[in-house]
């Protein structure tokens, strides 16, 4: 008997840190790396007595990140205490977001443009924003020595982005990260950096399986600890292999079962269940009674959406139309990030020739980036260097090797592409001085006028590297039109 | 509240009671719940609760830093630390265990 | 005898040259040094720290150079408020050795006015308790009987006061503990509006009714400190944009015409008969001022002490779940290595040795009221009947400019008296819980003595922001009467 079908449901709760100055409720710095314990005040290590005023900032880019996620923004905002015991959390109780976060109901549309799987929305619940814990730091050698608590990172503002269980494989969680995470870039609300953990993904995973004509639902594992893209993907992968045959052997469903938490290990590639904890959770969530609700008008709405940048779903579009270029290649230019489009959107503009430039980009630009390891912003050639290198090469002036000969020229020295040609010795060749060199190569091979009217076109080629030799400005397709011109012309 | 729920919540508050505790508890407890059953007279399907008395909106301030302060002053009433992080007793029982 | 004398006029003493501010501090520091062993009403008490802060102002005062209002007169400081480089212990042992990085904003306006900080009064740990009998250090008495209560939380607040060894002492109201002290040791204590005195360095105990508190000996005294407390705090979100009032200005404004209200359920069951007479009395005084009287109903009265514990226990026991031993305070010295989860063990060890069991009643109290499957039925429906008293009030404002009833259904009672007994406790505070819930201002003030000796204090209500009212009519009581003159026989001298 073969084994029934099953679907994969995977929802993801993001916690990204917002790039504000100081923490959510008090005046300390959030910047990372800091020496432990030094970004530190009365308030966010919750001495007695101390009282939380809310960040700006964080409320605005939470708002700021709602809109560009299609989510419902709040009138009316409250704050609630998660109510747990753990050191890195000096209060005893969480500032959070129980029933009215900033953020109500959205989506986010991810694709493929491989065409694994369709363009699809994935719904989002809410977004809500909430202080970070401190840091805990575990003897890792004897296991019986005391644990370590960091508390710089507490107080942290962080955006919870809840998704609905709208994803259905390991691409399509992976898409939606990185569209997330692209988005968030643009919008300049966080920087992601996932090794630094100012982006962490929890997925709650079952599968839906098929088995006599009845839908079966997996017990809910709750996947913590997954430290990066490929982390989710594979623990997706393990996940729902793990909970098939699971289910296989011991038949249970999500009503046999509470949800679990297990964490990914990445060195041995598979999820380990956490230990239970003492009780199950019971977090007493109230209103927190030092904070007052937050109330935000259209006008606040509308502020801010007036000062949006543009959305990478939106540029892509743009690109294609504006600049008549595939989707694939938008997609691969919008990806790299905003200041990558804005530098390929001046090559094309100062160029006209858009889709040039979008390969040069893909090709030649990135390249560059990648070796150097670097972003586009340390790239060292102005964008209207390489449009005017551009220009050249689509007048003719020079054949694509010899452009990127300039072009490694132009890496290294700030100069412009014509002094660059005249300093490699580039320059236009005349007709008639072209069409001799053809008429002396032709006749010192005859075979290959013979192998070519016989059929043999790509014979030809031999005698376009000949060309480059006698003068190395010879542009080979003119050499080539010019070859087959003469030949057909003695015919 | 019985003996059993006295020491659920105990636990969910971390408080670890004598059995003299939670015997005392136990009556004091049940009879000011006892008490506050008289609010079930009222009918408040239809009432806004009243988490605060003020209705005070949108108390924010900008997204300025100041001076933390520095860590030895802020830990001078630590009960443990080692001079850079404070410590406590390990978070899990053995933390390898966790590890495996 | 200087500590005889109201701030008021060690101010203008002080001001006229007539005494310095260190010859005021010496009395003051004199008394407590008399007294203070049998009344135990400061936790923490440095003549040497008094007497420096005293020459400082004096030096101050004589070079010319301008001074602040309060001018270099003591204020006593309840051990629930930080003192930068202090130890603010909430008389608690869990806190014992709590020594505050910071000055609460209170403090910082003191010290800005030039008032000299006096002591750390004696308190309920962490403000929980009505008797002061909660405190993990000492048992304050009652100045007028040491075998009796001061009343609590503010006990010690209020028993430095009535036994001349502070002018001015600042406590803290979360549900009548400024003005159930203040009644029983015969002095005025007053809990402002919510948001009126910012919050920032009190330590919380339930954040959404707890309010700081002056207790003084006479209305005119806390108007005077008031003036020097108020003021938007931008730390305290909870803190009032609402411009103060010149509560001294208006001190000694007509009172006649005004339209004061008693709540017929004020005056029933379980009233001391001697508590209803002396309110029956100050009535009469205030009429002859020219003040209306009406009767008004609050029938969500009787409903107020149950909505209360079930609020103040649930937000304490999340304000006190950062006492754990983890970062800051008492850690139990029991070796948890033993333990299976340790760190589990070091928690629920370091708080059952460091809280009392008051406290620990009211965290089991809430922790259970906000659990799971209980929420709705206690928590949720505290909340929705505090809206129904605070609509209740909000309504009778409409009718009554003032609201005017007993502080305390009682007298200072003995000590150990109800100690056994929570909820006899609990129901004390009857008439003083709905000020908190709705969040309205309250005074106490002395308006008699029961036949035993004891003082009596009555409590005024108004609405929200109307502290300046309030003030103006207690001035005016205090005018026509005597009774926030008296002073127990361990300041007068005389013979008990
Ligand atoms: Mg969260
Ligand atoms: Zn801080």
């Amino acid at each position: 008997m073969s084994d029934p079908a099953f679907e994969l449901i995977v929802g993801l709760e993001v916690h990204v840190q917002l790039q504000t100055q100081s923490k959510l409720f008090c005046g300390c710095s959030t910047k990372f790396g800091s020496e432990p314990n030094t970004q530190t005040c009365p308030l966010c290590t919750g001495m007695p007595g101390t009282l939380p005023v809310l960040n700006r900032e964080a409320l605005m880019l939470s708002i700021k990140t709602g809109i560009a996620l299609n989510c419902e923004i709040a009138r009316f905002s409250k704050w609630d205490r998660k109510n747990y015991f753990y050191p890195d959390l000096p209060k005893g109780y969480q500032i959070s977001q129980f029933d009215l976060p900033i953020c109500g109901p959205g989506y986010l549309e991810i694709s493929d443009p491989k065409g694994e799987f369709k363009t699809k929305k994935i719904r989002l619940i809410r977004a809500h924003l909430e202080e970070d814990a401190g840091k805990s730091v575990h003897d890792e050698v004897s296991g019986s020595a005391d644990t370590k608590i960091d508390l710089n990172r507490t107080g942290t503002p962080l955006l919870e982005i809840v998704s609905e269980p709208d994803i259905r494989s390991p691409q399509e969680a992976k898409a939606y990260l990185t569209e997330l995470k692209l988005l968030l870039g643009y919008l300049n609300v966080s920087d992601c950096n996932m090794q630094e953990g100012s982006l962490r993904v929890d997925a709650n995973v079952n599968l839906h399986i098929e088995s006599n004509g009845e839908k079966i639902a997996t017990p809910i594992v709750e996947v913590k600890n997954l430290n990066s893209f490929r982390a989710v993907e594979r623990a997706l992968q393990y996940e729902s292999e793990r909970q098939f045959s699971n289910w296989k052997s011991d038949g249970f469903t999500i009503d046999d079962r509470p949800k679990q938490t297990v964490g990914w290990n990445d060195s041995e590639q598979k999820t380990i269940p956490q230990r239970e904890k003492e009780e199950s959770a019971d977090y007493r969530y109230f209103p927190d009674p030092d904070l007052v609700p937050v109330v935000i008008d259209g006008t606040t709405i509308d502020t801010i959406k007036d000062t949006m940048a543009e959305l990478p779903s939106a540029i892509r579009n743009r690109l294609e139309s504006e600049y008549q270029i595939l989707p694939y290649d938008s997609d691969v230019m919008v990806n790299q990030g905003r200041e990558f489009v804005e530098y390929f959107e001046a090559v094309a503009k100062e160029s006209s020739e858009g889709k040039v430039a979008s390969n040069w980009m893909q090709q030649n630009v990135l390249q560059i980036m990648k070796d150097r390891e670097m972003g586009i912003e340390a790239f060292p050639i102005a964008s209207h260097r390489l449009a005017n290198l551009i220009k050249k090469l689509t007048a003719g002036e020079l054949d694509n090797s010899r452009a990127k000969d300039v072009f490694q020229v132009l890496l290294e020295k700030d100069l412009d592409p014509a002094v660059v040609m005249k300093e490699l010795g580039i320059e236009a060749v005349d007709d008639s001085a072209l069409e001799s060199i053809c008429e002396e190569l032709l006749a010192m091979n005859p075979q290959v006028v013979e192998d070519f009217q016989a059929g043999k076109k790509q014979a030809i080629g031999s005698l376009i590297g000949q060309a480059k030799k006698k003068n190395p400005n010879a542009n080979p397709g003119k050499v080539r039109e010019l070859l087959i011109a003469i030949i057909e012309k003695k015919l | 509240m019985d003996k059993k729920s006295i020491e659920h919540v105990a636990m969910l508050a971390r408080l670890r009671l004598s059995d003299g505790e939670i015997e005392s508890l136990e009556s004091e407890l049940n009879r000011i719940l006892g008490y506050a059953e008289q609010l079930s007279e009222l009918e408040t399907d239809l009432v806004e609760p009243l988490a605060h008395p003020s209705d005070l909106t949108n108390a924010l301030r900008d997204d300025l830093t100041r001076p933390s302060v520095p860590r030895e002053e802020i830990q001078s009433n630590s009960p443990k630390s080692d001079g850079e992080f404070y410590l406590v007793p390990a978070v899990l029982g053995n933390a390898n265990e966790l590890k495996k | 005898m200087l500590n005889q004398l109201s701030a008021f006029e060690l101010i203008e003493g002080i001001g006229d040259k007539k005494f310095s501010s260190v010859e005021v501090a010496e009395a003051f520091v004199e008394q407590v040094e008399k007294r203070d062993a049998d009344v135990n009403a400061f936790l923490r008490f440095d003549p040497s720290y008094v007497l420096d802060q005293a020459k400082a102002f004096d030096q101050k005062h004589s070079s010319n150079t301008a001074f602040g209002s309060l001018s270099g007169i003591p204020v006593a400081v309840k051990d629930v408020i930080c003192v930068k480089g202090q130890v603010t212990s909430c008389a608690s042992k869990m806190l014992e050795h709590f020594v505050s990085p910071y000055d609460a904003t209170l403090i910082e306006k003191i010290k800005r006015a030039d008032g000299i900080l006096l002591g750390t009064t004696n308190m309920d740990e962490f403000a929980m308790g009505s008797s002061n009998e909660n405190s993990a250090f000492s048992r304050t008495k009652n100045p007028w009987d040491t075998d009796r209560v001061p009343g609590g939380s503010s006990g010690g607040a209020a028993a430095c006061v009535a036994a001349g060894m502070a002018p001015l002492s600042l406590g803290s109201d979360t549900g009548g503990s400024v003005r159930q002290p203040a009644a029983f040791c015969g002095v005025t204590g007053l809990k402002p509006t919510y948001g009126r005195i910012s919050r920032y360095g009190l330590v919380a105990f339930a954040s959404s009714l707890d309010q700081i508190g002056i207790l003084a000996g006479d209305a005119r005294d806390v108007a005077l400190l008031l003036n020097e407390s108020t003021g938007h705090d931008p730390k305290d979100s909870t803190s009032s944009p609402t411009d103060p009032a010149d509560y001294m200005a208006t001190l000694h404004g007509d009172v006649s015409g005004l339209k004061i209200g008693i709540p017929k359920e004020y005056l029933g069951e379980g009233l001391d008969p001697e508590i209803a007479e002396s309110v029956r009395q100050a009535r009469q005084t205030l009429e002859e001022m020219g003040v209306e009287f009406t009767e008004i109903s609050l029938p969500m009265t009787s409903y107020g002490v149950a909505t209360y514990y079930l609020v103040a226990s649930c937000e304490a026991s999340g304000n006190l779940a950062r006492y754990d031993g983890a970062h800051y305070g008492f850690r139990t010295e029991k070796n948890v290595d033993a333990a299976e989860n340790r760190l589990l063990e070091m928690y629920r060890q370091t708080r059952s040795e460091g809280f009392g069991a008051e406290v620990k009643r009211r965290i089991m109290l809430g922790t259970y009221a906000l659990s799971s499957g209980y929420y709705d039925a206690y928590y949720l429906k505290a909340l929705k009947t505090r809206r129904l008293i605070q609509d209740e009030l909000n309504a009778a404002f409409k009718q009554v400019d003032l609201i005017l009833g007993p502080t305390t259904p009682t007298p200072a009672f003995k000590l150990g008296e109800k100690k056994k007994d929570p909820l006899s406790m609990y129901l004390g505070d009857i008439y003083t819980v709905v000020a908190n819930l709705a969040g309205i201002p309250a005074i106490s003030f002395p308006s008699g003595f029961t036949q035993s000796g004891l003082p009596i204090g009555l409590q005024l209500q108004g609405p929200s922001f109307s502290e300046e009212l309030i003030l103006r009519t207690t001035c005016s009581f205090q005018k026509n009467t005597d009774w926030h003159t008296k002073k127990p026989a361990m300041v007068t001298g005389a013979a008990k």
